[in-house]
């Protein structure tokens, strides 16, 4: 299934996908189930990063329940041929996580995605203005989740 | 909310993206920011229990394991929208959902093995809520890097 990936390698994200324990030594039911050191887990956890497998290896944050609640997905209706350019300039600022193009569809004309994440609404309209100042760009929205139904992140 | 004092901040904002990769992580973190192992581990057994760390572990690269994702929305009778949401929540390859108050007011992320099975989703998810889907799959990433500046 994951060609990039040896049996060993696809083991350990399995293994480690849903959380390491906060015990002292996190790798070393690991290690000992597949029969291998802690170390060449840690070593191939590192080689998987090199090779962004793994984007990072670290926490996922409860951003809602720390008061981070004002989540927008700001979108934009850009000029196909400006979307290089914009799309440049979006991920440049660095209150946007993530900055996607997107196709177009019956009814939903925008083709740029960013994600903004604050403590207050008023906090990513700032932001989405000064991104729109800077692009030229007007036509855009801000769509802001208000429930989470689910959030586990990519699994294998 | 959460209370956090000024070292659950270090830690957080620390442990995002520079979580030590060594058989004694938690160990070299608190010698990285100057507080003991063991209490390292008890705010950080803290913090999952109220929800400000869901987990640390891999955050996986679907493109990298030889795979493809993409973004769906869908237009959903408010009433039927814990329904719908449901359905989509069952499949493993969804990896965040959530509801937003507008037109298109589900929207949901499918990473899958190929694109192929986002498809059958998509038509296994039609078939049981008779829901029209628009699939926004990826043309071009510009930018990937959650990390909250934790204040």
């Amino acid at each position: 299934m994951a060609e990039n990936l040896d049996d060993i390698d696809e083991k350990i994200i399995k293994m480690t996908q849903n959380g390491i324990p906060l015990k002292k030594s996190p790798f070393a039911d690991i290690a000992s189930k597949l029969g291998i050191s802690e170390q060449e887990v840690i070593d191939r956890l590192k080689k998987m990063q090199e090779k962004d497998i793994i984007r990072r290896f670290g926490a996922s944050i409860g951003h809602r329940d720390i008061g981070i609640v004002a989540n927008a997905m700001c979108v934009w209706n850009v000029p196909d041929e400006r979307t290089e350019e914009v799309g440049t300039i979006m991920a440049g600022f660095s209150e946007v996580t993530h900055c996607y193009e997107r196709p177009r569809a019956p009814g939903w004309d925008y083709n740029l995605f960013a994600m903004v994440h604050s403590y207050t609404k008023e906090d990513c309209e700032e932001v989405a203005a000064r991104i729109s100042e800077a692009t030229g760009i007007k036509d855009y929205k801000l769509l802001y989740s208000d429930r989470e139904f689910k959030k586990t992140g990519v699994r294998l | 909310m959460i209370f956090l004092d000024d070292t659950d901040k270090k830690i957080l904002n620390t442990i995002q993206f520079g979580f030590p990769l060594e058989t004694e992580p938690y160990k070299k973190l608190g010698d990285e920011l100057g507080i003991s192992e063991n209490e390292i581990i008890e705010r950080l057994d803290r913090l999952h229990d109220e929800g400000a760390v869901r987990k640390i572990g891999p955050i996986i690269n679907r493109r990298g394991v030889g795979g493809t994702s993409t973004l769906v929305a869908a237009s959903v009778p408010e009433e039927k929208v814990d329904e719908v949401a449901e359905y989509i929540n069952e499949y493993h390859e969804v990896s965040h959902n959530y509801h937003r108050p507008e037109k298109f007011n589900i929207w949901f992320t499918i990473s899958a093995a190929n694109r192929e099975r986002i498809d059958t989703i998509l038509e296994e998810l039609h078939e049981k809520t008779g829901v029209e889907f628009v699939d926004l799959p990826t043309k071009k990433l510009f930018k990937i890097g959650v990390r909250f500046n934790i204040k």
